[in-house]
């Protein structure tokens, strides 16, 4: 019996486990998944719950209802990886689950202690963030109360998940104190460490237009050295300053703890990986999916979905000594909530940055490409429902895992 | 590619102006682009931080972040800030002759 063992039940890690249960062969292979956590939370849908539009239920799920027959899970903290002796070992305890394929999904977390003056008497009263579900929760129920004054996005460091999203926050900001009438009385500002909105310079170039057009205001290059809760100010590390009555906080995103405790990762706990295949550079018998890989584009859960698409294809000729002919490109595919029932949609690879045009999707398209429209906002809401019901369960999409140029204007 | 002439010499460069082969790289290169990021005199201190990240780029075959240069160089993130204003990853990688960071997607 082969024993195939996956780390982290989020959304690569049970994509995974649904492609391979049905194409792997139940009398040769088992097939295992740790998560430390009963729940899947969309993490997605993080971003409406500080303005009323989803609540705490609209993003958690059971993660055994994801989990085919078959597939055995295990709820434990991970204690750390063996490469060398091909196991791993739980919390849960003392065990040792070894393994002869492992595929690392563990994702990545905001870390707020790497913001010095951040988490202190001011968090979650004048200091908030929305990546955690708790902090959306926290800042859903302070905006409602909230009087007005500056409210400031702070994007400390890069990496974070979904670069957009926080671009989207003040988009939705705006549209939510213009329904309370209160957006005279505030003011948006996002203060960034980028040169602009955005990381592709022609999405850039655009939605910093859009920010412009909605009266958000940028601060662009600032590299915050520290919070000064009490002063309400952030502070560079070229000593620029920069005051809020809000501070909403983006903060670095760092791969697992247990793949630093493994001697797995990179500086910020990513697992290095061959950037097409997601093999593991030093274990040739170990991938790593999902936000927890290194490599060069967006943590999102669509590029986790068009990885778990090529992994999967590969990994069945690999267990066979064949070649990996698939190639993972890159491919990233956001809905941007514009605010005001409107959205954008971006799609782009390692090599092609995002272009305007039109997105075809077979019965529901075409969506507009880098322009603003309300299908683009129905297909965001839409979304959810294709998580649960068809992603996760590893379903056919009508959507390509690799970019297609089809649509775009180069 | 287009290719520019730095410092009496010709070198391919991209969009941006990072050179796109390092093994073009040389000394001089790298005083005439720091002139042109506005560093007029590279000291010693420069120096280091450009030789480590030349040396981290050649094991490990991308140019660092600014979370490793702080970590491995010795030189700490203030003073990063004040040898490399605005954005001292991204301009170090420039002056070494490395390409341009990929890190911040």
């Amino acid at each position: 019996m082969k024993r195939l063992l996956v780390l982290g039940a989020g959304t690569a890690g049970t994509i995974v486990v649904n492609k391979l249960r049905r194409a792997l062969d139940p009398e040769e292979w088992d097939i295992t998944i740790v998560d430390q956590s009963e729940v899947h939370h969309y993490q997605p849908g993080y971003l409406f719950i500080p303005f009323g539009i989803y609540t705490r239920n609209d993003v958690l799920k059971p993660r055994r209802d994801y989990i085919p027959p078959g597939v055995k899970m295990i709820l434990s903290r991970i204690e750390a990886i063996e490469p060398d002796q091909n196991r791993v070992r739980l919390e849960k305890d003392g065990r040792y689950l070894p393994y002869d394929f492992l595929v690392i999904a563990t994702g990545s977390q905001p870390r707020y202690e790497e913001v010095p003056g951040l988490l202190g008497p001011e968090w979650h009263k004048s200091i908030h963030e929305f990546y955690t579900l708790e902090g959306a929760v926290a800042l859903a129920k302070y905006l409602r109360s909230w009087e007005g004054g500056r409210l400031v996005l702070n994007i400390s460091e890069l990496p974070i998940k979904c670069p957009v999203a926080p671009l989207e926050f003040l988009f939705l900001a705006d549209w939510y104190f213009h329904e309370l009438g209160k957006r005279s009385r505030v003011e948006l500002t996002l203060v960034t460490p980028l040169p602009g909105a955005f990381t592709k310079p022609r999405a850039s170039q655009l939605l910093g237009n859009l920010l412009a057009e909605k009266n958000i205001h940028v601060v662009p290059e600032f590299a915050v050295e520290s919070v000064d809760a009490e002063a309400h100010k952030i502070v560079s590390y070229d000593g620029q300053e920069v005051e809020y009555d809000l501070l909403v906080s983006v903060a670095i995103h760092m791969g697992d703890d247990v793949i630093a405790r493994s001697g797995l990762g990179n500086d910020t706990n990513h697992v290095p990986v061959d950037k097409h295949t997601l093999l593991s550079i030093q274990y040739p018998n170990i991938f790593a999916l999902g936000d927890a890989a290194d490599v060069p584009t967006s943590k999102a859960g669509s590029v986790a979905h068009f990885q778990a698409e090529v992994f999967t294809e590969n990994f069945l000729r690999y267990i066979d000594g064949l070649e990996m002919t698939a190639s993972f490109d890159g491919h990233a595919n956001c809905y941007i909530e514009s605010g005001f029932g409107k959205g954008f949609l971006i799609d782009f690879n390692y090599d092609v940055e995002p272009l305007p045009g039109r997105y075809p999707l077979p019965g529901l398209g075409p969506f507009s490409l880098l322009q603003e429209s309300a299908i683009n906002h129905w297909g965001k809401m839409m979304f959810r429902w294709i998580y649960w019901n068809l992603l996760l369960k590893g379903k056919e999409l009508p959507i390509t895992t690799h970019m297609s140029m089809a649509g775009k204007w180069a | 590619m287009p290719s520019r002439e730095i410092a009496g010499k010709v070198v391919e460069v991209d969009a941006e102006g990072f050179l796109c082969n390092p093994d073009e790289w040389s000394k001089e290169i790298a005083e005439e682009i720091a002139r042109e990021e506005g560093i007029e005199q590279l000291t010693d201190l420069h120096w280091k931080v450009i030789e480590f990240c030349r040396a981290d780029f050649k094991a490990r075959g991308e140019p660092p972040t600014l979370r490793r240069i702080t970590k491995e160089s010795g030189v700490d993130t203030k003073t990063l800030y004040t040898l490399f204003p605005k954005g001292p990853a991204k301009k170090v990688a420039r002056i070494a002759g490395l390409g341009k960071p990929t890190g911040c997607i």
